[in-house]
C-alpha cells in the first residue's frame, strides 16, 4: 500500500456525479453547423489554413500552430468552410474570437493519411520512434492538456534538465458534477493506459502513477484491469475525495509528497502531470493518427437526461443541451463545474478542447448567494485554502488595490480553485477580487516591460544619432579638405527635403505611369473594372499629394 | 560645566566627520531622483510635455522645474505615482488635456511615398523602410506617441485605438451585491 | 439576481447564523446568571440589545449604508450582550445604554464598521465605562441567599430606572464587591488567600454563584468549538497561560496569591477565552498569532488582577492586545504552498 500525503485545507461540496453517470458515453449526432476557435489551448491562436468557401475533410488541419507555445487545430468534420471571423467564445470577456464556420456535408469524409499533404502519420511504433517526432505529431493533431488547463501536450514533454521520476495521470475529477474523465476511464480504459504508456516513453519518465478519487469505484476498477492486462508497471492510486484535489500541484503532493515549488513546474521537481483524457487523445494522435476532433462532454444540472456525449469540437452548446433535455426553468449555462465555471453569455458559444461539462443552471439549483457582507476575519477561508494562503489578506489588499502587497503575500500562489469564495459567510467573490488583482499586475507588469523597451530603444537612436553626427562631421572635415570647391549647400535644408519630396512624387507618378503590371492578358471584364476604379483612386491620391505639398510649399 | 561643553563639542566632531565621510564614501553618480522618475513615466518619449522626451522631463521635475501633471500618456495613475514618489500633492491634468486611448500608428500604404520623415520622427525606431520604399510601423515597437502623423506630407498615417481583445482584456473589478440589497 | 462568478455553489452559513450561534451559547451562562442572581441581568440584556440596534441602524444611516442588509448580521446584539454581561445587572439604565452606545457608534462605526474596526467593541464600551463611572460599576448583585436583604424583580426594575430602592434598604444591603475585587482589597489589608476564602461569599472554586455563571460560559464556549466557530487556539492559549502564570504565583506563595482555578472561574475569564478574544474582526487570523495573542491576554489579565489597580484585567488585556494584533499577523504568516521547507 502506497503512503499516501494530504495538502491542507480542501472542502466536500455536494457531488452530484451520479446522475450523468447512469448511461454510458453516447456519440452526439451531426451539428448542422460548427464554430471551430483558432485558439482552443494556452498560447498563441492558430494561424487559419484555409478560407471561406474550401471544402475541408475531416481532420483537416484548418489552424497551423504559431509560435512555440501552440497547438494545431483542425475539421471536425468534412463540409465547407463558410467564414472566417470573429465569434462569440466561452471566455469571462465574452468578447469574441477568431474562428472557422464549418458546414458539414453529413459525409464524415476523412482525410487520407498516406497524402504528403497531411503531416499526420498513422500507426506510429512509438518505441521505436524518435520522441522528437512523435512530439511534432502531438503537436500537429492539437493534443492539449484536457483537464482544463489546454496546455499543449508536446511542450509539456520536451526534455528538461531534470529526469522525470514520476508521470501522474490525473483521474481524480474533483469537482462536482464532472464525471467525463470517469466515463472514460470506464469504457476506455485501456486506450488511456496504452497513451500514458506513450507519455511515459517520451519523457523517459520512471513510475507512472493513475490518481483517482476513492468515489469512483468502477473507473478504478476498469484502469486496474486494463494495467493488468497490458502488464506494464503501473499503478493505479485511490485518493480520498477532496476538492480541490485534482488539482496538479495538490494531486502531485498527495501522491508523492512532493510539493512544486512556488513559480517552479512540476518537471522541476521530477513529476510530469496529464489528465486521462490527454493520454486517451495522445494514445488516439500517435496510433491511429487521428487528430482531436472531439472530447467527452458531461451534460448535466437541471435536464432530464443527464449523460456523458462524445461531442464534435465547434459544436455549439445549444446542440448538447437539447441532447440533455434542459428543463423549460433553466435560464443558463455554465461551461465546467460550478466551482471554476464559467457562465456562458449564449447557447451558440461552442464547446471547446477545454470543455469538460455543461450545467443546465437555475435559481433553483444554483440559488444566488445573499448579498455580500463585510469580511469578519473568521479565517474560514485560510482553513479550506489548499495553497496555504490567507485568502482574508489578499482580498483586503485587491479591494484596496495595493497590488505590490497582494504579490508579497502570495497572491499569484492562488490556484482560483474558489474553496474560499465557497465557504465564505459573508459571501464575498473573492475569487474574482484575486483574478482582478492578478490580471491588473499582469498588466502593469506588460507596460512596465514595453516602456523599458521603449527606453532603450530611445536610449539607442539617440546614441545612434550622436554617432551618426561624429561620422558625418568627420566625413566632412575630410571632404573639405579634400576639394575645397563643393557647391553651396542649399540655404533651408527644410527647403531641399522638400524639392526631394516633389521629386520622389514626381518619379512614383511616372513609374505608376510607366509600368505595366506583367498579368493584365486575358482579363474579365469585372476585374478590368476593378484596375479602373484602383487606377482612379491612385490618381486621386496623386492629386491630393500634389496639392498638399505645393500647399505647404506655399 | 566644562566637561559637558567638551562632551558636546566631542560628540558634535565625531558625528560631523562620520557625516563628511559618509558623504564622500557612499556618494551616488548621477541623479537617482532622476532615474526614479524616469522608470515612472510611460516612455512613449512622445514631447506632450513640452520636454524632447521622457528623460529630459524627469530631469525637469527632479530639478523642480516642471510640473509633475504634464504627462498625458501617463495618466493619472502615473501622476499618482509621481506625487507619492516626491511626497507632493496629487494635480490633476491642467485644462484641455485630452487622455487618449492607447493607439498604435498605421501607416496607409497605398499613400505612402516613401518619404522617410516619419522614421525620421521616430523615437523608438518603430518604423521600418528606406527611402522610396513603402514604410510599415512595426506595432509591437510603437508607443503611439503620435510625433510621426504631422511630418507625414501625404497623411497617410493615422492612429489606431488598441481595442480590448481576448489577449489585453483585463478582469474588472467585482461589483459587490450591496447595492442590490436596498 | 444570478451570480455572475464562480463558484456557483455555497456553503448556506451567513455572518447573521454564525453570529446567532455565538448569542445562543452565551444562553447557558445567561440562564446560570439567573438563578444565582436574580432576572436584573435579563433587564441589563434588553437594554443592551436596544440600544445595540438603535445605534447600529442610525449609524448605518448616517453612513448611507443599507440599514435592512446590515441590521440582520446580529453582530450589534452580540456586542450589546457581551457588555452587558460585563457590567454590573444592577446598574442604572443610562450606564448600559451610554457603554453600548459607544461602543457600537465609536468603536464600531467610526472604524469603517462591521469588520473595520480594531478594537472589541464590548470591551471599548466597559473600558468607557470603568474609567468614568466606576462607582456605578463596584454595585454587584448579591448572589441568592448571602445578603440580608434580597430586591424583588420590580424593586430592581425600580432601581434600575429611577434609582429609587424600598425604603430602609441601601444599595450596600443589596450589593456587594465582586470576589476578585473582594480578594484584592483584603489582601492589602494583610489577610492570607486563606482566611478570605473563608468568607461566605466564596464558593468551591471562586465566587458563589459567579463559579457557576463561569462555568455555563465555558458550555457555551465547548459548543462554539464543536460547532467549529472558533478553534481552540485562543481559549487553550488564554486558559493554559492564565492557569500558569497563577500556578507559578500560586505555588510561591500560597497565602498571598489565589489559586489557578480561582482565576478561571472568576471575573471575566470564561467569557473572555470563548466570547471576547475569540472576536474574529479584532483577533489575529493566524492560528500561531491566535497562540502568542491569547498567552499575551492571559498573562496580562494576570498581571492585572494581582498586580494593577482593576480588579478585574480582561478588557484591558483584550484591548492592549488588539493593538498587537496587524504586528503579531504580520510576524506569523504561515508558509505557503510550495514555499516552505519540506514537510514529511
Amino acid at each position: 500500500m502506497r503512503t499516501l500525503y494530504q495538502f491542507n485545507g480542501g472542502i466536500h461540496p455536494p457531488e452530484n456525479k451520479e446522475p450523468s453517470t447512469q448511461s454510458g458515453i453516447a456519440r452526439a449526432p451531426l451539428p448542422s453547423k460548427l464554430v471551430i476557435p483558432f485558439r482552443q489551448h494556452a498560447g498563441a491562436a492558430a494561424k487559419p489554413m484555409v478560407r471561406a468557401g474550401d471544402r475541408v475533410l475531416k481532420g483537416q488541419l484548418i489552424g497551423m500552430p504559431d509560435g512555440f507555445i501552440s497547438s494545431a487545430v483542425h475539421a471536425s468534420t468534412s463540409g465547407t468552410i463558410a467564414a472566417i471571423g470573429a465569434q462569440p467564445i466561452a471566455h469571462p470577456s465574452g468578447l469574441p474570437d477568431l474562428c472557422a464556420t464549418l458546414i458539414p456535408d453529413g459525409r464524415e469524409e476523412w482525410i487520407t493519411h498516406a497524402a504528403p499533404s497531411t503531416s499526420l502519420r498513422t500507426g506510429f511504433d512509438y518505441r521505436n520512434s524518435d520522441p522528437a517526432e512523435l512530439r511534432q505529431q502531438l503537436r500537429m493533431s492539437g493534443v492539449v492538456g484536457l483537464g482544463g488547463a489546454v496546455f499543449p501536450g508536446d511542450i509539456k514533454l520536451r526534455p528538461g534538465n531534470r529526469k522525470i521520476d514520476t508521470l501522474i495521470l490525473n483521474g481524480a475529477e474533483c469537482e462536482p458534477y464532472i464525471t467525463c474523465d470517469d466515463m472514460l476511464m470506464r469504457e476506455r480504459a485501456t486506450e488511456i493506459v496504452q497513451g500514458a504508456a506513450m507519455l511515459r516513453f517520451m519523457l523517459e519518465a520512471g513510475e507512472v502513477l493513475i490518481g483517482i478519487e476513492d468515489n469512483k469505484p468502477q473507473a478504478i476498477a476498469a484502469m486496474r484491469q486494463a494495467v493488468t492486462e497490458s502488464g506494464l508497471p503501473f499503478e493505479v492510486v485511490v485518493v480520498p475525495t477532496i476538492y480541490p484535489g485534482g488539482s496538479a500541484k495538490q494531486l502531485i503532493r498527495v501522491l508523492t509528497g512532493l510539493e512544486v515549488p512556488s513559480g517552479k513546474l512540476p518537471t522541476d521537481i521530477g513529476v510530469q502531470c496529464f489528465n486521462v483524457a490527454t493520454a486517451y487523445s495522445a494514445y488516439r494522435a500517435l496510433a491511429h493518427g487521428e487528430p482531436v476532433l472531439s472530447r467527452i462532454i458531461t451534460i448535466t444540472g437541471n435536464v432530464r437526461r443527464a449523460q456523458n456525449f462524445e461531442v464534435l469540437l465547434g459544436t455549439p452548446v445549444r446542440d448538447l443541451a437539447a441532447l440533455g433535455e434542459a428543463l423549460p426553468d433553466t435560464d443558463r449555462y455554465l461551461m465546467g463545474g460550478p466551482m471554476m465555471g464559467l457562465p456562458l453569455a449564449s447557447t451558440d458559444i461552442p464547446l471547446v478542447k477545454a470543455s469538460n461539462c455543461i450545467i443546465a443552471a437555475s435559481d433553483k439549483l444554483f440559488p444566488p448567494a445573499p448579498p455580500a457582507l463585510p469580511c469578519i476575519r473568521c479565517m474560514r477561508c485560510a482553513e479550506v485554502c489548499p495553497a496555504d494562503l490567507q485568502p482574508m489578506d489578499l482580498f483586503w489588499f485587491s479591494q484596496s488595490k495595493e497590488f505590490d502587497k497582494a504579490q508579497r503575500f502570495s497572491l499569484f500562489d492562488c490556484i482560483e480553485c474558489g474553496a474560499c469564495s465557497y465557504v465564505c459567510p459573508s459571501h464575498i467573490p473573492l475569487v474574482q477580487y484575486f483574478q482582478f488583482a492578478k490580471s491588473e499586475i499582469r498588466a502593469r507588469e506588460q507596460d512596465q516591460q514595453a516602456a523599458d523597451h521603449a527606453r532603450e530603444r530611445h536610449e539607442f537612436r539617440e546614441y545612434r544619432f550622436e554617432r551618426e553626427k561624429q561620422e558625418k562631421a568627420e566625413k566632412l572635415a575630410a571632404r573639405e579638405q579634400a576639394a575645397k570647391q563643393a557647391p553651396a549647400p542649399s540655404a533651408n535644408p527644410a527647403d531641399a527635403m522638400q524639392q526631394k519630396i516633389q521629386a520622389a512624387i514626381a518619379r512614383a507618378r511616372e513609374q505608376a505611369a510607366a509600368s505595366q503590371p506583367k498579368n493584365t492578358e486575358n482579363l474579365t471584364a469585372q476585374q478590368r473594372a476593378e484596375i479602373a476604379e484602383i487606377e482612379a483612386r491612385r490618381a486621386h491620391i496623386h492629386e491630393l499629394a500634389k496639392s498638399a505639398g505645393e500647399h505647404k510649399k506655399e | 560645566m566644562l566637561s559637558a561643553l567638551l562632551v558636546m563639542a566631542g560628540i558634535a566632531i565625531v558625528l560631523g566627520g562620520v557625516l563628511g565621510f559618509s558623504a564622500v564614501k557612499f556618494r551616488v553618480e548621477g541623479n537617482p531622483l532622476a532615474d526614479k522618475i524616469d522608470a515612472i513615466l510611460p516612455q512613449t518619449q512622445c514631447g506632450q510635455c513640452g520636454y524632447p522626451g521622457c528623460r529630459p522631463y524627469a530631469e525637469a521635475i527632479a530639478a523642480g522645474e516642471a510640473d509633475i501633471n504634464r504627462c498625458p500618456p501617463g495618466g493619472e495613475e502615473g501622476i499618482h505615482k509621481l506625487a507619492d514618489l516626491l511626497g507632493v500633492e496629487f494635480k490633476p491634468f491642467g485644462g484641455g488635456t485630452v487622455l487618449k486611448p492607447k493607439s498604435v500608428a498605421f501607416i496607409d500604404e497605398n499613400l505612402c511615398i516613401g518619404c522617410t520623415l516619419c522614421f525620421q520622427a521616430c523615437p523608438v525606431d518603430a518604423i521600418a523602410g528606406a527611402a522610396k520604399q513603402m514604410h510599415t510601423i512595426i506595432a509591437s515597437e510603437c508607443t503611439g506617441c503620435e510625433l510621426c502623423v504631422a511630418p507625414c506630407p501625404v497623411d497617410c498615417i493615422s492612429m489606431k485605438p488598441i481595442g480590448e481583445n481576448i489577449a489585453n482584456w483585463k478582469w474588472k473589478y467585482p461589483v459587490y451585491t450591496l447595492a442590490q440589497a436596498k | 439576481m444570478s451570480a455572475l462568478f464562480s463558484p456557483f455553489i455555497s456553503k448556506p452559513d451567513t455572518v447573521s447564523r454564525i453570529m446567532l450561534r455565538v448569542l445562543l451559547a452565551l444562553l447557558p451562562g445567561i440562564a446560570l446568571y439567573v438563578w444565582h442572581f436574580g432576572p436584573a441581568i435579563l433587564v441589563s440584556i434588553a437594554l443592551a440589545s436596544l440600544t445595540a440596534l438603535g445605534t447600529e441602524a442610525l449609524m448605518l444611516k448616517l453612513r448611507n449604508r443599507p440599514v435592512m442588509h446590515f441590521i440582520g448580521d446580529n453582530s450589534a446584539l452580540l456586542t450589546g450582550w457581551l457588555l452587558a454581561l460585563s457590567i454590573p445587572p444592577l446598574a442604572p439604565w443610562w450606564l448600559v445604554v451610554v457603554g453600548t452606545a459607544f461602543a457600537i457608534a465609536i468603536a464600531k462605526h467610526l472604524y469603517g464598521g462591521l469588520g473595520n474596526n480594531p478594537f472589541n467593541p464590548a470591551m471599548i464600551g466597559y473600558a468607557v465605562l470603568i474609567i468614568s463611572f466606576p462607582a456605578q460599576m463596584t454595585h454587584w448583585l448579591t448572589p441568592h441567599g448571602l445578603g440580608p436583604i434580597e430586591l424583588g424583580f420590580l424593586e430592581q426594575l425600580k432601581y434600575i430606572f429611577l434609582g429609587a430602592l424600598p425604603p430602609n434598604v441601601t444599595l450596600d444591603a443589596v450589593t456587594m464587591a465582586t470576589p476578585l475585587d473582594t480578594l484584592k482589597t483584603r489582601l492589602h489589608l494583610d489577610e492570607s488567600v486563606g482566611q478570605i476564602f473563608e468568607m461566605p461569599i466564596y464558593g468551591r472554586l471562586a465566587g458563589q454563584g459567579s463559579e457557576m455563571v463561569s462555568l455555563g460560559f465555558l458550555l457555551g464556549g465547548l459548543y462554539l468549538l464543536a460547532a467549529r466557530i472558533i478553534t481552540w487556539h485562543i481559549p487553550a492559549a488564554f486558559l493554559g497561560t492564565l492557569f500558569t502564570a497563577a500556578g507559578i504565583f500560586h505555588l510561591a506563595d500560597p497565602t498571598h496569591y489565589a489559586a489557578p482555578l480561582f482565576h478561571w472561574f472568576s471575573g471575566a475569564a470564561m467569557l473572555g477565552a470563548f466570547f471576547i478574544l475569540t472576536d474574529p474582526v479584532t483577533g489575529p487570523t493566524t492560528n500561531k498569532g491566535k497562540l502568542i495573542f491569547a498567552a499575551g491576554a492571559g498573562l496580562l489579565t494576570y498581571l492585572i488582577r494581582a498586580f494593577g489597580s482593576f480588579p478585574d484585567g480582561m478588557a484591558f488585556a483584550t484591548l492592549l492586545m488588539n493593538i498587537c494584533v496587524p504586528l503579531i499577523v504580520l510576524y506569523t504568516q504561515p508558509p505557503v504552498f510550495g514555499k516552505k521547507e519540506k514537510r514529511p
